[in-house]
This record gives structure tokens, sequence and C-alpha cells, in this order.
């Protein structure tokens, strides 16, 4: 029956520990982000349009996006690169490389910020080299970029990986014996098997960044117009008291992480890969 | 299905993919890391030592640890149970917890902070519920506990379900058959199974929870004394121009991601050897 | 013990996988389940094990019926296909395990975990892991585990179907010994049917969840009850015809049919080894198309005149292949044909149920 997975009926034990978890989920998960949409739609669409229209949200909004979009390609071609070697290749220091790429799961993302500004800040000797370049990183758009791609690194190699690792090196051997030289395996055999984790990987890498805090509070200088994203401009409506408008700009976000996740997941599964 | 050998010796091409990869990661994730070690190594031990007098400081530092303690065995536990009653079954809901699950992944610390205070806070659904039991959660500790049980919840639930589902259920039937009761078959043939999905999800609970900034920030007013966390702090310091004391809390919290890490990278290494 | 099976019902989303199963086994019996893959029979094991829940129909081990009962409370030695060995114990402490979490005393456990070893051939292996053990000995050690605690009843669901041909046909020999030895009625699940004829004392056909036929070995091989027990047992060719003034005819070849109305469609079911092939120069109703010579064996694919491919074995120095050689014509004598209306293998004996 290998289709069908058959089911361990849990007793009365699993009945409530499962009753439990989803009572757990219910009030930690559910509730308050129920609350949030709640909130956010409840004033109306109109309230919601004029809400994320305003200058200064749709200005937010429009950072947000375009820096996650440029940080999504890159990431998508560097974490693919990434993957790359750490499978197939071995050469010395590739555990040590490996181990990077999992630090910013470990850093608090404002310790991030922090080295941020310690490295591009207007004290640093990077900054100041810059500074007399004419070029601005810190507490202005390059370092949100810089921040973003620190932060996401995992994502994609990740997600790369596991599928590279399954790669049957006998479909390789097959194009190579029917005369097929390394580009064409790359393109026709090994991108359209690592497409899937490569798009759903991006895609919550893109999720992630958009809800992005910590480090650009500090690194980014904040400046309304210029480098404020979508999460400080809520932050700094929640200190102004406007909770109610906060709540909008978080519903369009919240909506639009949650749609990228589902994407993602759909993409996994469809794709029969096994982790996300 | 066979899987290759990684390639040992590589071509010019391939060490400057390599060399490529390297230059990346260095400059994004590395330089930054050199930043800070190399800045606390200009400015002495003498800051560092400063920033544990601090009892601002010592008092943000202590309210993390305690803050990821109680994360790790609230979601620990959780993460567990559910791992295996919930992946390894179909029933109604499913796919909605499986979603549910991953959202504290995709929601910005900021809105979830605002969240909770839209629940527990002035004007919040539960608010007359708590008055009358005169609770206080939001700019109190229960807010923080409960930012950080939200955004650190999805880890080990992962990590462990990761495990369970690539290995089956096929050795608890046969505790099961053997007469093992479900504790039994528990303690003696699950737990020893998913020890490592538990020990990263452990570690990536802890360092998320160290972390948290955003959520705690919003609900917990970070008051200093009193809901004042590690990275609330370095963030009120830097606000106040006292970038000694944040930078010292930073190196603190930066040393102990870094131990994480190699924590982390040490169980992944254990995991090999036994494969 | 004796197992008992009424009216078993299973479906998994929609699909019904066990269709109102009864059987029975006696105590002491080894019968196997044999049919082909999704036919249902792991399902009815499982469901003897207490590892799946019936939505229909009970079980009754021993005259008690155990539905309500957890696997745990069965006492049932289960092997499962892949070993299902507790990779983080030994071989002793797999072994041992059953009677561990039973609050068995050591010297008594370490004294079992010794017999057993030394029953499966596995003295010495002990302390090893199950990693480090091939796939004969894991499945040994699985057997092993199951018989510690002293099961009642032992069920092996496709026990050698993860090993290579000949360790299974050692491990095969082993359970024959094995159950000679210990005597706990057993069922061993297969879709081999040399397997199944070789090892069991009874056989029991199931197919798309329904039991088609039970029986001994030899009952079943000659006495096949319904159409796709004659076409599962042994290498047969199937025809489908229509009868007509009591025969059937497939091209140039008439087959004497009795007992059904004219212009039944019928399937005729005759095996390799119930024809005869003599060469005629002239006339003869097919053509002699190859001959597979399969060590002892010889195989004759023909070519009816008017109908299809139909093949025939013969012992290698049978006096019967005399002048046959690929292209020479031949006349067809069938000397034992089964004749089932067509329908889904419907029964051609309604009085043969399905208990023996």
């Amino acid at each position: 029956m290998s289709g069908v997975r058959a089911a361990v009926a849990p007793g009365p034990g699993g009945i409530l520990v499962r009753a439990g978890v989803f009572a757990y989920v219910g009030l930690l998960v559910a509730l308050p982000l129920a609350a949030l949409l709640a909130t956010g739609l409840a004033p109306g669409l109109i309230a919601l349009w004029q809400a994320v229209s305003a200058p200064a949200a749709a200005d937010a909004l429009v950072l947000t996006l375009t820096t996650a979009n440029v940080m999504a390609l890159i990431n998508a071609v560097t974490g693919t690169a990434t993957a790359w070697v750490l499978v197939r290749y071995d050469f010395r220091g590739r555990d040590l490389l490996s181990g990077l790429v999992d630090l910013p799961f470990a850093i608090p993302t404002l310790v991030t910020g922090v080295m941020l500004v310690l490295l591009f800040g207007p004290q640093s000797v990077i900054g100041g080299w810059l500074a007399r370049q004419g070029t601005q990183v810190a507490y202005a758009t390059p370092s949100i970029l810089l921040a973003l791609l620190f932060i996401t690194v995992p994502f994609v190699v990740r997600a790369v990986e596991p599928v590279l690792m399954e790669q049957d090196p006998a479909e390789e051997e097959a194009a190579r014996t029917l005369g097929a030289g390394t580009f064409t395996i790359l393109r026709r055999i090994l991108l359209p098997a690592l497409a899937p984790a490569i798009i759903s990987g991006t895609i919550r890498s893109y999720a992630r960044a958009l809800g992005e805090f910590g480090s650009i509070v500090v690194v980014s200088g904040n400046i309304p117009y210029k480098t404020l994203t979508a999460p400080i401009y809520v932050f700094g409506e929640i200190e102004s008291g406007r909770a109610e408008v906060a709540a909008a700009v978080s519903a369009v976000l919240l909506a639009v992480a949650l749609a990228l996740t589902l994407a993602a997941r759909v993409i996994e599964r469809l794709a029969g890969v096994t982790r996300g | 299905m066979g899987s290759r050998e990684p390639t040992r010796h590589l071509g010019p091409g391939q060490w400057l993919l390599v060399g490529a990869v390297v230059l990346y990661l260095g400059a994004i994730l590395a330089l930054p890391l050199v930043a800070i070690f190399a800045h606390a190594l200009e400015a002495g031990v003498g800051p560092l030592l400063q920033t544990f007098d601090d009892p601002l400081a010592r008092h943000g530092l202590w309210l993390s640890l305690v803050l990821a303690l109680i994360a790790l065995l609230a979601n620990g536990a959780v993460g567990v149970g559910g791992a295996l009653v919930l992946p390894r079954h179909r029933f109604l809901g499913r796919r909605l917890l499986d979603a549910l699950v991953d959202l504290p992944l995709a929601v910005s610390p900021v809105m979830t902070g605002l969240a909770f205070l839209l629940v527990f806070g002035r004007g919040g659904w539960l608010e007359p519920a708590l008055a009358a039991g005169d609770w206080k959660v939001t700019f109190a500790f229960p807010g923080l506990v409960l930012a950080t049980l939200f955004v650190t919840f999805p880890f080990t639930l992962r990590e462990v379900g990761y495990v369970l589902e690539e290995l089956g259920t096929e050795e608890e039937e046969a505790a099961a058959t053997l007469g093992a009761s479900s504790w039994q078959t528990f303690w003696r043939v699950t737990l020893p199974n998913i020890r490592y999905g538990l020990g990263y999800g452990v570690i990536l609970t802890t360092a998320r929870a160290l972390g948290e900034f955003g959520a705690v920030l919003v609900l917990g007013g970070a008051i200093s004394g009193r809901t004042q966390t590690a990275t609330t702090f370095i963030y009120n310091a830097l606000e106040e121009r006292q970038e000694p004391a944040a930078y010292g809390v930073a190196l603190v919290l930066a040393l102990a991601s870094i131990l994480l890490l190699a924590a982390l990278e040490w169980l992944k290494r254990q995991r090999r050897k036994e494969i | 013990m004796s197992i008992r099976v009424t009216n078993l019902t299973k479906k998994f989303n929609g699909f019904t996988a066990v269709d109102g199963v009864s059987l029975g086994v006696d105590s002491g019996e080894l019968v196997a389940f044999l049919g082909p893959s999704g036919s249902g029979k792991s399902t009815i094991l499982r469901i003897i094990a207490g590892l799946e829940a019936a939505d229909a129909g009970e079980v009754w081990l021993e005259g008690e019926r155990t539905d309500h009962l957890h696997a745990r409370a069965r006492g049932v030695g289960f092997v499962f296909q892949h070993y299902a060995l507790f990779r983080h114990m030994t071989v002793a402490e797999n072994i041992g395990f059953g009677l561990a979490v039973q609050g068995a005393a050591r010297p008594r456990r370490r004294r079992r975990v010794q017999e057993l070893l030394e029953l499966m051939g596995l003295q010495g292996f002990g302390g090893r892991y199950p990693a480090q053990l091939s796939g004969g000995q894991r499945q040994r050690v699985a057997l092993a585990r199951a018989l510690a605690p002293e099961p009642k009843v032992l069920l092996l669901d496709e026990p050698f179907g993860a090993v290579d041909a000949k360790v299974r046909e050692e491990l095969r020999h082993w359970l024959r010994r094995l159950h000679d030895e210990v005597q706990v009625t057993s069922i061993f699940v297969t879709h081999d049917q040399e397997e199944a004829f070789s090892v069991a004392d009874r056989v029991m056909v199931i197919n798309r969840g329904r039991l088609e036929q039970a029986g001994s070995p030899a009952e079943i091989l000659d006495n096949p009850g319904t159409e796709f027990v004659a076409r599962f047992i042994g290498e047969a060719n199937v025809f489908e015809a229509r009868v007509h003034d009591g025969q059937a005819r497939i091209g140039a070849l008439a087959v004497a049919v009795a007992g059904f109305a004219e212009d039944t469609p019928v399937a005729i079911v005759v095996r390799h080894y119930d024809l005869k092939f003599w060469c005629e120069d002239d006339g003869g109703c097919a053509t002699v198309v190859r001959m597979t010579r399969l060590g002892d064996r010889v195989k004759v694919e023909a070519a009816i005149d008017g109908a299809g491919p139909i093949f025939s074995q013969f012992p290698r120095r049978s006096s019967l292949l005399h002048g046959i050689e690929p292209g020479c014509r031949i006349h067809i004598e069938v000397t034992l044909a089964r004749t089932y209306p067509r329908s889904t293998g419907g029964v051609s004996d309604p009085a043969r149920s399905a208990n023996s």
C-alpha cells in the first residue's frame, strides 16, 4: 500500500496532546494575528487604502519592496552558487563556510545592525574612505540592502542543498553520453530540478526581508522618504499612538507575507521537496 | 539512486567559483563580524568589563537569558509533542495548522508586538478579562514571554517534525507490538532517534529568543530595569549616544551567538558521523 | 493461539483495501497470505496485529475478541519488511526490548537473548548495531526480537522482500525450521508464489481486498478456485472465447468446455505444462516461433493460426521436444484446461467456500 499512508490511530493521550497543541497554537499564534488583521481591516477597505497610500507609507512600502527585489535576485544567484560549492566540491574550509552560512540564524538582527554601523559608519575605516569617495553606506539605502543580504543568506542555500544532494548523477551521466556539454546539462537537467527549491527559498527570503526591523532600524538612519522601510514606518505609527494606521499597513504586509509563504509551500509540495 | 562523491581535485574554473562564493560570503557575513571583534579588541577588555558592572546591562542580559530558557522549555516541549502527533497523521485542520506553524517566521517582529498589543493592551480584545484579574501583560514580563514564545514557536516543531517524517513510524510500531507503552516507546525509541532534530531546534530557539528585538520593544516598552532585554538595552543605549555600553552588550550577544553556532555545527558534524 | 477474522473491511480515502474478508488460522499453523502488490494482504495482517483499525469486522485471538485492544496488548510478534530495528540499540538490546519493557529481570533477559542469538545463528553479534549488519542478519535479528517475548502469534509482513535472492532462500529455511521448533501460530505475507508454497502449511490467495482461495499448496495448484488464482499461480496461458457447441475456439485450436450455456464468454486457463506439442508436417494448428532454454526446462512459444501466442514448457530432455524447432508446424493437445465465466474472475465451483 505504498501511496496510502497508514495512520496509527492515537490513543486518548495522543488526542489530548493534539488538542493541547491546537489550543497553544490557537492562543499564541492565531489569536494575535487575527486581532491584527481584524483591527487593520475593520475601518474598511477605503481606510485601508488611505493608510497605505499616505505618502510616507507608500514610499516606505515601495522602498521595502524594491530592496527586497534586489536582494531576492542576488540571493537566487549567490545562494545557488553557494549550495553548489558546498555540495559538489570538497575543499579545505568547506565546513567553516557551511557554518558561516548559518550565522544569520544565530545572531540577533540588532547586533547585525550594530556590526554594519561599526563597519560602514562614518567613524569606521571603510565608512570614512567611502565618504571621501562621495558614497555613503551607513544611514543610506545601500545599508538596507546589505542588512537584508546578511540576514537572508541561509534561505536559498539551505533550500537548494538537499535537492542538490539528492540529484542522481546518472541523469547527468546519461546526458553526457548523449553528447551534452556542461552548459546544456546545467540548463536542461540541473536548473529544472533545482528551480522549485531556488524559487521557494527565494520566496521565503523575500517574506523574511519584508518584515526585517532590528538590523535596518540601527543602520539605515530611518530617514522618511529616503531610508524608512515599511516595518519601521509601522513602528513609528505605533510609537505615535496611531495603532489603527499601524494595523492597516501591517495587515497589508501580513497578507503579502502569508501569500508568499503559502506560495512557497505549494511549490515545495508540488516539487516533492521535503525540506522548505 | 546513487549520490556522487564531492569533487576533491578542483579545476581552475571550479576554484574560481569557490573563490567567488567565499568572497561574497566573506564580504556580507564575515566582514561585519570582524568589525565588531576588531572594535572590541581596539577598545580593550576594559569597556567589556565595565559592561558587566552596569546593573542595567546585567539585568538586560539576565532577562534575555530567562526568556530564552522559558522559550526553550515551553516550545521545546510543544515542539516535540506537536511533531509527534501532527505531521504523521491526517486529520481535519491539519493544513491549517501547518500554515499557522510557519507564520511566525514570516511575520515582522514589530507587527507581532502590535498584534499582542491589540489583544492584551489598552482597548484590546482581552483587556476586560485581564483587568478583572488585575493581570498585566503589556509592558510587563508576561508580555515579553508571549512575544518570545511567538517568535520561537516553529523551530523545534519543524526540526523534530522533519526528522520524524523521514524516519517513519515503523520503529514505534515495532515497539508497540513488543508491548511497550506510549511513554516507554517515546522514551526508549523515539527520543534517541530525534535527538539531533531536538538539538537543532533548541539551539535555534535559544538564538532567536536572545535575538528578539522588535516584538519585545513594542510589547514590552523597554522599560529599564523591568522590561528591557539585552537587545532593547542596546537600542536605548544607542539612542542615548552611549555607544560603549551598546557595543559592550552587543559584543556579549555576538559571542553568545558564536557559541550557539559552534554548538550547532558540532551537532551537525556528530550527525554526519552517524550516517 | 488460533486466529479468526470475520467480515473485515478497511477503506483508505475511499479506496477499499480490504473487502469483507473472513478467514481462520489454526493454532500452530504456518500460513501464507499470497497476492499481488496492493491486494490488501499486508493491511489484513496489520489489522490482526492491531497496527490498523478495521472499519468493520472482528478479530478473534484464541476465541476472544481483540478489536478494542491496542497492538501492545495483543501478544503479537511482528516482523516488518524493512526490519524496523531500533537503530540506536545494539542487537542484544533490540532482542531484549520486549522483555525489558515488560519489566523482566536482567538475568532472565540476558538468558533469553542468548537463547535467541543461538537459535538465529547470531552468536557474538550481540554488541553490534543494526547499521553494521547485512540485510539477512538484520532480518534474523528482527525475527529474534519478535520471538523473545514469547508471543502467541507471529506475523511477518513481506519479511524477505528487502534482501537479495540467495539470502531470501536461506531465510526461508530459517523460518521453516524456526516454526518447526517454536510451533507458534504464524502468518506471513508475500507476493512470491514459490516462497508461499515452499514454506507454508496453508496458503491464502488474496486479491483486491478479497480472499480468492484458501488451501494447501497442492490444492491451490491443482484446483484453482477462481480465474484469478488460476492466472496468478503457476505459469499459465489465458484465453478469452465464447462457448459454442460445448467447445471454445481459440483460433485454430478447439478446447472442450463443459457446463456453460451457449455463447457464454469464458476465460480458459491452461498451464504451460498441461500442453502437448508435436510436429505435424501437414496441417497442424500453430507454428513454433521461439524456443528458450532455461536450464532444466525448455520454453516453447508458438503462434496459433488465427489467434495469439501460446506458451508451453517441457523438461529439457523430454521426448516430446523431438523434432520441434522454430518454424515447424505443430498440433496442440490440451491435457488440462480450466474454464471460468468471463466476469471479474468468477468462481468455477460455487460450492467451494473461502474457509477450508
